[in-house]
C-alpha cells in the first residue's frame, strides 16, 4: 500500500488504486477495492459508477478536465496524472477542476510525482500527493511548504499580495 | 526604482534557501540530472560549453549602483572578473562553480537581486524600452506593469513548467518600439482608448528562433485593471494546449499559428470569461502603490541647450558626434539621456570587467542619481544626466572606453556569446563582429551609412536577434565548418519585419567585405532620406544579390 501525502504534510495509506486505461478492445476491469478508473470510462459506464464511493476517477495530462463539469461534485476523488513531472498541464487541470467547477473532494496528484513540485501543486487544489517511491517522503513536508509568502491568488489564496498589501 | 518590501525580502530568502536544499540533493545524488535542470535553469544555472553560465535577473533592465557594486564584487570573487550584459536586459557570468551558486544566490539576493526565471519554461523577465520614464510622449511609464508582472509571474504555480520559455515586454511608445514586443510571446503596447483609458495593445505569439515571426494582435484594447487576468487566461491557453511532443514546435506562436490568430483569440477569451472579475484582477490602489515606486527622482528646474553646450559642441567635434550619436532628448528641460557604448572594438559586445562595472556605478551616482539601465542593445544608459554635465561626464567616458560614439550604427553589432562560450553554437559570433568593426573604423563612413542595426547570432536560437537585424547574421554549421548566413530587411521595431536569406552562406573571413558590399548597394541607391530598410523595400533583395554573389 502506498504512503500518500497530503496537503498538511501528514503521511496516509489508502488502498485506492490506479487501473490503467484498458488496451483498445479490452474492457475495463474493476477490481474488488476502491479504484480510480480513466475519467471518460467512467462517464461511459455512468449508470453502474454514479454513487459508488469506492470507485474515482483519473485524468491524463492531455485530457479536458470540461469533461467531468456536470459530475464531478458527485465523484469521491480525482487523480491527475503527471506523466513526466516537468508536463505542467496537471496544475491548469486542477485549478478548472477546483475554481471553475467547484470540486471539493480530494484531488490527487500521481504519476511522476516528486518533492520540488508539491508546493506548486498545494497551490492549484490538490490535497493529497502519490509521491514517486524512490523519493525521501520525511522530506516533503518541507518541500510542501518552502515558500511562506506568495505573489499569486490561487486555488489555495484569493488574496494576491497585492490585496494583502493593500490591507 | 522599485525597492523590496519585507513580502519580497522573505520570499526571496525563501527561494535562496530553497535552491541551496536542492543543490545539496542534487550534488548528493538525491536529484537526477533530468529532474534538477529546470530547477537550476529556473534559478539562472546553465551547464555551458566550457563551464557553467549563470544568468542573473535585471528587471526590466534597471539597476541601482549598490547593485552593480556587488555584481562586481561576485564577479571577483566568484568568477573571472567579468560579466556580459546580455541581448534581454539581463546579465551573465561566464565561469561560476555549481556549488557556488547558492552563496551567490544569497549575496545578490542581500542587495534585492536573484536569478529567478532567467532561464527554463517558465515565465521570464519582462522587458521594456531602456528610456522608460525620461522621455517624452511616453501613455504612462511602462516599468509598474514590469514590475505588477514580475511578481504575478514570480514562482506562478500553473506555470512553471509551460512548453518552452515565454517573454513578455512592454512598450509605452506608440512612435518608436525599442522594446521589440512585436517578436516576443507577448508584446504589450501601451495605449489610451476614445475615452481615455489606459490600457494595452495584445500582441501574441512573436518570436525568433527556428520560426521567425511577427506577434499578430489579438486584442485591440485591454484595460489595465484586466492585465493580469487577461495574461493569465492567455498562458493557461498556452499551458494546455501548446504542443509538448516537438521542442521546436513548443512556443506560443506555433499554437497561435496553428488556431490561427482570430481562433487563439477566442480561446482566451472564453477563458477568460471566467476569471476576469477573479481576485487577480487588478485594484487602482494595487497599480498606484507600485507606480509610487517609479516617482521623478529630484530633478532641477533648469533650462534647455544653454549656450554653454552649444559652445562645447561648436569646439569640440569628437564631443558633438558623441551628443549626436549617445544622448538623447530627456523629458525634463536641461536633462539628458546618455548611453555607455560596450561596443567598443575588440572587446565583445556586452562584456564589461568588475572595475567597469564599479565604474558605471560611480558614474551613476555622480550624474544619474545612482541608477542605470541595460538596453537590449547591450548597452548601459544613464538616464537622468544634466546636460551642463554631459561635457565633463564625455570627457570622464572616453578613458574608460564607453563613449564610443557608434550608437545605432554599423559596429554597435548585437551579438550572442557564440562559440567562443555557448554549448549550442554552431559558429563564433564574437570574431565576426570584431571583425566588421575593424573594417568599418571610420566614423564619418559610420554617420554617412547612419542607423543601421547589424544582428549576430551563432545558432537558431537566435539570443543575437539576427532575424531583426537591418543586417542579420547566422552561424551555421557545414560540415564540421562554420559559415554565415545572411539575411537583410529584418526590423524589431513598429515595422517589425523578419529578415529574408540573402543566399548561400559565407566563410568568416570574407565577412566583412560582404557586409562591404551590401552597404555599397545601399549607399549607391539610396535617396537622401531613406534609411537601409526603405531602400531594401524599395528595391527588394535582388540588387544585393547581385553585387554580393557577381
Ligand atoms: S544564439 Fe545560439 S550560439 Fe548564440 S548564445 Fe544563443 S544559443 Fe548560444
Amino acid at each position: 500500500m502506498p504512503d500518500i501525502i497530503t496537503r498538511d504534510g501528514t503521511i496516509k495509506q489508502d488502498n485506492w488504486t490506479l487501473v490503467p486505461r484498458p488496451a483498445a478492445g479490452d474492457s475495463l476491469e474493476v477490481p474488488a477495492q476502491p479504484a480510480l478508473i480513466p475519467a471518460d470510462l467512467w462517464l461511459a459506464g455512468q449508470e453502474h459508477f454514479e454513487g459508488r464511493q469506492d470507485i474515482g476517477v483519473w485524468l491524463d495530462s492531455h485530457d479536458e478536465p470540461e469533461m467531468l463539469a456536470e459530475v464531478v461534485e458527485r465523484l469521491p476523488i480525482v487523480a491527475v496524472n503527471f506523466p513526466k513531472f516537468s508536463d505542467g498541464r496537471g496544475y491548469s487541470i486542477a485549478r478548472l477542476l477546483r475554481e471553475r467547477y467547484g470540486y471539493g473532494n480530494e484531488l490527487r496528484a500521481v504519476g511522476d510525482v516528486l518533492l520540488d513540485q508539491l508546493q506548486f501543486m498545494k497551490r492549484c487544489g490538490f490535497d493529497s500527493y502519490a509521491l514517486r517511491p524512490d523519493k525521501d517522503i520525511s522530506k516533503a513536508p518541507r518541500c510542501l511548504n518552502f515558500f511562506s509568502q506568495t505573489y499569486q491568488a490561487a486555488t489555495d489564496t484569493d488574496l494576491p499580495l497585492f490585496r494583502r498589501r493593500a490591507s | 526604482m522599485y525597492v523590496y518590501d519585507d513580502h519580497d525580502r522573505q520570499i526571496l530568502a525563501e527561494r535562496v534557501a530553497q535552491f541551496r536544499d536542492q543543490t545539496e540533493r542534487a550534488l548528493a545524488g538525491e536529484l537526477s540530472e533530468d529532474e534538477f535542470l529546470p530547477l537550476r535553469l529556473q534559478n539562472g544555472l546553465y551547464v555551458q560549453r566550457f563551464a557553467p553560465m549563470l544568468r542573473i535577473c535585471v528587471p526590466y533592465g534597471m539597476m541601482r549602483s549598490a547593485q552593480l557594486r556587488r555584481l562586481a564584487r561576485i564577479t571577483r570573487d566568484y568568477d573571472k572578473g567579468y560579466a556580459h550584459f546580455t541581448t534581454r536586459q539581463n546579465v551573465q557570468l561566464n565561469w561560476p562553480a555549481i556549488e557556488d551558486v547558492p552563496d551567490i544566490l544569497a549575496e545578490l539576493g542581500e542587495v534585492e537581486m536573484h536569478a529567478n526565471q532567467t532561464s527554463g519554461n517558465c515565465i521570464r523577465n519582462t522587458t521594456t524600452d531602456q528610456f522608460a520614464g525620461a522621455q517624452h510622449g511616453e501613455v504612462a511609464d511602462p516599468r509598474p506593469y514590469c514590475e505588477i508582472i514580475r511578481q504575478w509571474s514570480t514562482f506562478h504555480p500553473e506555470f512553471a513548467f509551460l512548453p518552452r520559455k515565454f517573454k513578455v515586454a512592454v512598450n509605452a511608445l506608440e512612435s518608436t518600439d525599442r522594446a521589440a514586443i512585436q517578436v516576443h510571446d507577448i508584446g504589450l503596447q501601451m495605449i489610451t482608448n476614445a475615452s481615455g483609458d489606459l490600457g494595452f495593445r495584445v500582441h501574441v505569439g512573436g518570436g525568433l528562433g527556428r520560426t521567425p515571426m511577427v506577434g499578430p494582435v489579438i486584442r485591440e484594447f485591454l484595460p489595465e485593471l484586466d492585465l493580469l487576468t487577461y495574461l493569465e487566461a492567455i498562458l493557461r491557453v498556452y499551458n494546455r494546449y501548446g504542443r509538448r511532443d516537438n521542442k521546436y514546435k513548443a512556443r506560443i506562436k506555433i499554437l497561435v499559428k496553428a488556431l490561427t490568430p482570430e481562433g487563439f483569440a477566442e480561446k482566451v477569451e472564453v477563458e477568460w470569461s471566467h476569471i476576469k472579475d477573479s481576485p487577480t484582477r487588478l485594484t487602482r490602489d494595487a497599480i498606484e502603490r507600485i507606480q509610487g515606486y517609479f516617482t521623478e527622482p529630484a530633478y532641477l528646474s533648469l533650462d534647455n541647450n544653454s549656450e554653454q553646450l552649444a559652445a562645447q559642441r561648436f569646439e569640440n567635434r569628437a564631443f558633438d558626434q558623441w551628443m549626436s550619436r549617445n544622448v538623447d532628448n530627456h523629458k525634463v528641460p536641461g536633462y539628458a539621456i546618455v548611453t555607455l557604448s560596450m561596443k567598443k572594438t575588440g572587446v565583445p559586445p556586452g562584456d564589461v570587467t568588475d572595475r567597469q562595472l564599479e565604474q558605471i556605478a560611480d558614474l551613476a551616482d555622480q550624474y544619474s542619481f545612482g541608477e542605470i539601465r541595460v538596453t537590449h542593445q547591450q548597452n548601459v544608459v544613464l538616464a537622468d544626466v544634466r546636460q551642463d554635465r554631459l561635457f565633463e561626464l564625455w570627457e570622464l567616458l572616453g578613458p574608460l572606453g564607453f563613449a564610443t560614439p557608434n550608437l545605432n550604427t554599423l559596429t554597435d553589432i548585437i551579438c550572442c556569446p557564440g562559440g567562443d562560450y555557448c554549448a549550442l553554437a554552431n559558429a563564433k559570433s564574437i570574431p565576426v563582429a570584431e571583425s566588421i568593426q575593424r573594417r568599418f573604423d571610420n566614423m564619418d563612413f559610420l554617420y554617412d551609412v547612419g542607423d543601421l542595426d547589424l544582428n549576430i547570432s551563432g545558432c537558431m536560437n537566435a539570443c543575437g536577434h539576427h532575424h531583426v537585424g537591418d543586417i542579420g547574421v547566422l552561424g551555421v554549421d557545414k560540415k564540421g565548418e562554420e559559415f554565415y548566413q545572411i539575411s537583410l530587411g529584418g526590423s524589431s521595431r513598429q515595422d517589425a519585419a523578419i529578415g529574408k536569406i540573402l543566399g548561400p552562406s559565407f566563410a568568416q573571413e570574407d565577412m566583412p567585405e560582404v557586409v562591404e558590399k551590401i552597404i555599397g548597394v545601399y549607399l549607391d541607391q539610396r535617396t537622401p532620406e531613406e534609411r537601409f530598410i526603405d531602400t531594401y523595400r524599395r528595391i527588394g533583395i535582388e540588387p544585393f544579390k547581385e553585387r554580393v554573389y557577381a
